[in-house]
């Protein structure tokens, strides 16, 4: 094996497999909104503070602007639009986040979201404290936080 | 953003590691990527080959001997760090790694990548240096193990040079360990951190006020003889946006002091 400025990557996201060229120094935020067309997952401030690009990957939470699209070859990478089942309905968060107002502009919703859902999936019960936490990542310039915590608490049993 | 044209290369072994960062002086190891990459943004380092250690097996897993030292791989992450089973046989590894930075920053960032970035800021530096921590570094020819206090040698520099890798971290058995910091916000960057440990000599590392940390060995364990030993370390902290180098200095004492505290209260 040996270095190249690109090379071609197989990604599932979604449960949807796309096989893709990328150049090396394309950031995984820009290959899943610009290659693949998923532009839920968003660009917030492009220096890992934010948590807007946050994405699931291989069952982990991580910021997607903080890796290189290359790196993802072969992993399983969850997104915003794979949240919501295919019947029309809204996920448990998705849903509740909009029953507690949770968002206002929605530019952080979907890093939000994902986060709250890494967090659930590992803690189904987590308590405001853990919440607090597992959504440290996360910053959110409109709702002063309150809300989203009561959004996540509602779906946490 | 767009980074500058790189090349990359995956491999899974270390020795293909280390021969692929030889071949070319351009080339960097990348660990978790989550200070890397974003200097690479800045373009603040700019490297011509990114040598991802993230297939090499060999760099990852934590092994605790029957003596009570822990051998932790490079690329372990600071989540696997907080959970593992074996890292609670020196429990101070687990509470710093929950408190730096963010779930996300946890998943990816790694041991290894925290101590050869060598932020003067990291909460990783001052720890292994207060632990008595060594690092074992893999070049092309040999392997060398270095104390972790002769590790770090300047800002962003370590021990471990060009075509070398650090391989794992060797940390010596013992509980009585503390750890302090003031810090921009909750668990965010240090503005001044301290790491103690009462395993045998006192010994105290101070985090941000010098380019590596500061190793203090104070005379007794109360927080009186800590705070004279660090005023009789002449420290210089730099000035910033965030405290000026009299407030560090000061903070420093403090730290200091309620690191050795924790690090008493468990003796």
């Amino acid at each position: 094996m040996e270095p190249q400025t690109s090379q071609t990557i197989t990604v599932t996201v979604n449960g949807e497999t796309y096989e893709r060229e990328v150049e090396a120094r394309r950031l995984l935020i820009h290959f899943i909104r610009d290659d693949l067309d998923l532009t839920g997952s968003h660009v917030g401030c492009d220096t890992g503070n934010c948590g807007a690009c946050s994405v699931i990957y291989n069952g982990q939470l991580v910021k997607s602007c903080m890796l290189l699209a290359v790196q993802a070859d072969g992993a399983r990478i969850e997104t915003v639009e794979g949240l919501a089942p295919e019947d029309g309905k809204l996920h448990a968060l998705q849903q509740s986040f909009s029953d507690h107002h949770a968002l206002q502009c929605g530019y952080c919703t979907p890093g939000m979201l994902m986060s709250a859902k890494a967090l659930l999936d590992a803690n189904p019960s987590a308590s405001e404290e853990e919440i607090r936490k597992g959504l440290q990542g996360n910053i959110c310039r409109c709702t002063g936080y309150w809300n989203i915590i009561d959004a996540v608490k509602a779906v946490a049993r | 953003m767009l980074l500058r044209e790189v090349e990359y290369v995956r491999p899974s072994s270390l020795d293909e590691a280390l021969r692929l960062l030889a071949a070319d002086d351009g080339a960097r190891p990348l660990a978790g990527g989550q200070t890397l990459l974003n200097v690479m943004k800045a373009r603040a380092a700019a490297p011509d080959v990114l040598v991802d250690l993230n297939a090499i097996e060999e760099l990852k897993g934590i092994d605790l001997a029957p003596n009570g030292t822990l051998t932790i791989g490079a690329m372990t992450t600071y989540t696997e760090l907080l959970e593992a089973a074996e890292t609670k046989a020196r429990p101070i590894l687990g509470e710093v790694a929950a408190t730096i930075a963010d779930v996300q920053v946890r998943n990816r960032g790694t041991i290894g990548g925290n101590v050869c970035s060598n932020d003067p800021t990291n909460h990783l530096p001052p720890l292994m240096v207060a632990l008595g921590a060594e690092m074992v570094i893999a070049g092309a020819d040999a392997e060398r193990t270095v104390k972790a206090e002769d590790f770090f040698l300047g800002v962003y520099l370590t021990a471990a040079g060009p075509g070398e890798v650090l391989t794992k971290i060797r940390i010596p058995a013992g509980r009585s360990d503390g750890f302090a910091a003031v810090t921009i916000g909750a668990d965010g960057t240090c503005i001044v951190n301290a790491a103690a440990s009462l395993n045998g000599e006192a010994r105290v590392a101070i985090g941000c006020v010098a380019a590596v940390p500061v190793l203090i060995r104070p005379g007794g364990r109360d927080a009186d003889a800590v705070r004279d030993a660090v005023r009789g370390a002449d420290l210089d902290p730099p000035s910033d946006v965030h405290a000026s180098g009299e407030y560090r200095r000061h903070l420093a004492e403090v730290v200091a002091a309620r690191a050795i505290e924790q690090a008493s209260a468990r003796s």
